[in-house]
């Protein structure tokens, strides 16, 4: 169990991240998705179909563009990443009360100080919640990463698969599912705070 | 000063100001109201251009606002609107502090302006500087809604139904509070509201605007002297008697006019019935035209009633009638002076237009003192 403590960090911290660089992306995409809704559609529907392609494939095409290693992994977990983040924040913010906007508005702010002062905060538990289940999802697809090079849990999971090792496989599955929980756990607590205070 | 120089409006079809020119001088407090639907809520956001003109001109102190920058023009002038619209996520200090802060001011006057106008409305700034709009009553949120809207010291305000929302009571606090600062600080303020009430207590010119149109524009007494039409008369309805002092009370305004009325060929069970189903204890009786007959009371069917018989020879006349043109005070002086439930009152043909109760009577004097009741 010892030897498995370096490859959990390792984990956690990619799909950290992956995670930060979604949200970054993500939240750019969701605001200019509400902000222009033509184009919104087809960000949205692009991002669906990235969700489609099954995540092997995915990795695979990755590898062939940027070569093996954690770089690939974490590109892939942005790719997957970006629906529910996008998805949420286009939510978030189409779901500000209209007088709040037109106060907002009304007192001589533009267009982004509506946005950053009002629009994004108010936003912000949906878009929280899509990072929840951008996290929970990643913590899963990163296992895959131990095909493309990648480090992780992947590799303790695969190397049981090969040994045939129904202990090893259980010892380094566990952590990941316990995180996905524990994340869970912890975000939705917090998230239940952030809607509570509205 | 404002000046509305033939602006016209359309969405689709539907035209909303038609041709529309008004004025409102500086430092005054000027109330628009009219039916809904007559663009009183459009004329306002016209002049923070929240809503552009299809064309005529706006001006204001002489400037054409469609040459300015939308932006800069709404920080010149404060805005209240009906859902009040405070940001649930900043405390009331950084809602106050909003406009300010858009416009660069240094900290320090930031801080002043908030505590000044807290002390305004003798809100604490202990207490509630720091709160969220959600720990606040509907009416304080209110209050910092309107201070919100004072706090760059803007020479304009402009209010949307600012107080439909609240319960009568904080209505008329805020009213009293919102025409005092009004005067403190030399504001123009445009107003809307569908109440005359509140335009009549608050206003120093009333804009009363019908179908994109303005109809009228006079001082509140000015209006219920000379209204200038029949909507406006029956918009200000009480207060009109009131103002001109010769309005007489009649028994028909104290009347309710739901009656259980029976024709006198009803059978005796019948009334029972209706009177248990109904839960009353009299019935208004009436001959075949119509017209008045008498009453007839459940004891009256018990003791002397035979099943199966009219209830034509049980009809007794001790109730008190009454015509309905007649004054109000006698019907009160009959009704008080008798310990009779009720007195029936009479159209002029002699058929019933309805009752007055001692509860109807009641009610009718609180509206006339208070307004609409809301029960």
């Amino acid at each position: 169990m010892t030897n498995l403590f370096p490859l959990i960090l390792e984990h956690m911290y990619i799909v950290a991240i992956a995670i930060a660089i979604a949200t970054a992306i993500g939240v750019v995409l969701g605001v200019i998705s509400f902000w222009y809704p033509r184009l919104g559609t087809f960000i949205l529907f692009a991002a669906e179909m990235l969700q489609t392609i099954p995540s092997l494939a995915l990795l695979a095409l990755l590898m062939i563009l940027l070569g093996l290693g954690n770089t690939t992994l974490i590109a892939g977990l942005v790719l997957y990443a970006l629906l529910p983040i996008v998805r949420n924040t286009n939510t978030g913010l189409g779901g500000v009360p209209d007088h709040l906007r037109e106060a907002a508005r009304g007192m001589g702010m533009n267009r982004m100080q509506r946005l950053a002062l009002v629009e994004l905060p108010l936003s912000f538990p949906m878009i929280f919640s899509g990072i929840k289940i951008a996290v929970v999802n990643s913590l899963a697809i990163a296992v895959m990463g131990v095909l493309i090079g990648a480090g992780g849990l992947g590799y303790p999971i695969y190397r049981g698969i090969q040994m045939r090792s129904f202990e090893r496989i259980i010892t380094a599955a566990l952590p990941v599912v316990i995180m996905a929980v524990g994340f869970d756990y912890l975000m939705t607590g917090f998230e239940r705070r952030l809607t509570k205070r509205k | 000063m404002i000046q509305f120089q033939n602006v016209n409006k359309s969405y689709g079809n539907k035209k909303i100001l038609d041709d529309l020119s008004l004025e409102i001088r500086d430092g005054e407090f000027a109330v628009l109201i009219g039916p809904s639907g007559c663009g009183k809520t459009t004329t306002l956001k016209l002049i923070n251009r929240l809503i552009e003109q299809d064309n005529g001109k706006i001006t204001i102190d002489g400037r054409d606002i469609s040459e300015e920058n939308t932006v800069e023009l709404r920080r010149r002038i404060g805005y209240v609107i009906q859902q009040i619209g405070l940001f649930p996520n900043m405390t009331v200090e950084q809602n106050i502090s909003i406009v300010p802060k858009l416009l660069k001011y240094p900290k320090e006057k930031c801080d002043e302006i908030v505590h000044s106008l807290l002390k305004l409305v003798e809100m604490p700034y202990e207490e509630y500087a720091h709160k969220y709009p959600a720990e606040l009553s509907g009416g304080q949120q209110q209050r910092i809604g309107v201070l919100r809207a004072l706090a760059a010291s803007p020479p304009i305000v402009l209010m949307d139904e600012p107080f439909g929302a609240l319960d009568p009571i904080t209505r008329e606090l805020l009213q009293e509070e919102t025409r005092r600062i009004q005067k403190k600080l030399k504001k123009t303020i445009v107003f809307v509201t569908h109440d005359m009430d509140e335009a009549l207590r608050l206003a120093d010119t009333i804009l009363f605007m019908q179908e994109g149109k303005l109809v009228q524009a006079a001082s509140p007494e000015e209006m219920l002297r000379n209204p200038a039409n029949d909507l406006i008369r029956s918009f200000m309805g009480r207060h009109m008697e009131s103002a001109n002092g010769t309005a007489k009370l009649l028994a028909e305004d104290f009347m309710r006019t739901r009656v259980l009325k029976v024709p006198e060929t009803m059978h005796t069970l019948e009334c029972i019935e209706m009177m248990r189903q109904r839960d009353v204890n009299t019935l208004v009786v009436l001959h075949e035209d119509d017209t008045y007959a008498g009453t007839v009371s459940i004891e009256t069917i018990r003791k002397h009633g035979q099943a199966g018989r009219e209830i034509r020879e049980l009809i007794s006349d001790e109730a008190m009638t009454i015509s309905r043109k007649e004054d109000a005070r006698a019907a009160f002086d009959q009704l008080l002076a008798s310990s009779l439930q009720y007195l029936v009152v009479l159209n002029e043909d002699g058929t019933v237009a309805g009752l007055i109760t001692r509860t109807s009577m009641a009610k009718a004097m609180g509206e006339a003192l208070w307004g609409e009741l809301t029960s």
